[in-house]
């Protein structure tokens, strides 16, 4: 079981993602420059937080046209596990293997702070170790988190299950006001049809030591390391 | 300042540049412009817009009903390209880079 961390010029998670993959999932892990197209190598794919080429153009945008992104989409139609964070989940949007688009924050303020957010689906490779319904908190650092997609996107995923965290009170309730960033329906993370790509505006992987206070983002590596191994 | 990315899975994009191979270089003061404009869906909220909007209204200008912020580009195109294959040129680039379709209108001018 092999992990890469993709790094763009500007990612700044790349380091968590590789600590905790190391560390906590004990699996071995590499960095993938962005100018590398060779995937065959790897098992999953992180596509870590950060400010890919500056945010330039629009959050994401420009990393969506690094060398490495032809072959993670490959390597996603492949139905091979890709997880995006934050500047990932924004360069999933861009690259069209996640539905819809994250805009400005609906305060226009950059939020750096600790969310709580709702586990919607377990039935996915990311997932299946959280227990539905349950909240987790997990950090959150964006300007461009507020998720936006049209009508019939939103039916589509909520008819196929495929919302995955929203953002919640600490009891788990869905509100306006436990929604940071404006985003529809209080989404945090999606995933495709498939389910075999995630994307999510929260940190799991800077929530996975008490010392960092929360370790609730330990189960969606946990759950990627279970998949991969009921699949080897 | 990171280097432009390559955009290999892009084939039109990669025709772009072959093609452009054969132009000349074109001179700054002549070459004929593509304004491209960006502006969010009507549909999409615009936080950006909103805050500009309040402090103009604070400012007094009571004619302003409504800002939206957008994005504007000047493309120069090499000498001896059409206008039409600048508009083309220019819109393909609209749509598939400048702009994101999902959250995005653009309009495209050509100026000679």
């Amino acid at each position: 079981m092999k992990f890469g961390v993709i790094v763009f010029p500007g990612s700044n998670c790349d380091h968590d993602a590789y600590h905790v993959i190391s560390k906590h999932v004990g699996q071995p892990v590499d960095f993938i420059w962005h100018r590398e197209t060779d995937l065959s190598a790897y098992d999953a794919v992180i596509i870590p937080g950060g400010f890919s080429y500056g945010d330039y153009l629009r959050a994401g945008a420009l990393a969506r046209f690094s060398p490495v992104m032809n072959s993670v989409k490959e390597f996603a139609a492949q139905g091979n596990l890709v997880l995006g964070i934050c500047n990932g989940f924004q360069i999933l949007c861009e690259a069209g293997l996640l539905p819809g688009a994250l805009i400005r924050n609906r305060d226009l303020h950059f939020i750096c702070d600790y969310v709580n957010v709702r586990v919607e689906n377990t039935d996915t490779p990311f997932t299946h170790e959280l227990k539905l319904g349950s909240v987790l908190r997990m950090p959150i650092a964006h300007a461009e988190g507020n998720y936006v997609c049209d009508d019939t996107t939103l039916a589509e995923l909520r008819r196929e299950g495929r919302i995955i965290f929203r953002y919640c009170e600490p009891n788990g309730e869905i509100t306006e006001a436990a929604n940071p960033n404006g985003a529809r329906d209080n989404i945090a993370g999606i995933c495709n049809r498939e389910r075999n790509v995630m994307g999510l505006m929260p940190h799991p992987e800077r929530a996975c030591e008490d010392l960092l206070g929360s370790s609730d983002g330990r189960d969606v590596f946990r759950s990627l390391a279970g998949t991969l191994a009921a699949a080897a | 300042m990171p280097a432009c990315p390559t955009r290999s899975g892009n084939d039109g994009v990669k025709a772009q540049r072959r093609l452009s191979t054969e132009w000349v270089t074109s001179d700054p003061e002549t070459a004929m412009k593509a304004k491209v404009y960006v502006t969010l869906k009507p549909s999409v909220l615009d936080p950006q817009g909103k805050a500009i909007k309040h402090s103009v209204q604070l400012l007094g200008f009571e004619s302003v009903s409504d800002i939206r912020q957008g994005k504007y580009f000047e493309v120069a195109m090499n000498n001896g390209v059409t206008k039409e294959k600048a508009r083309d040129a220019a819109t393909q680039l609209a749509r598939e880079v400048l702009s994101n379709p999902i959250i995005e209108d653009f309009r495209v001018e050509i100026e000679e």
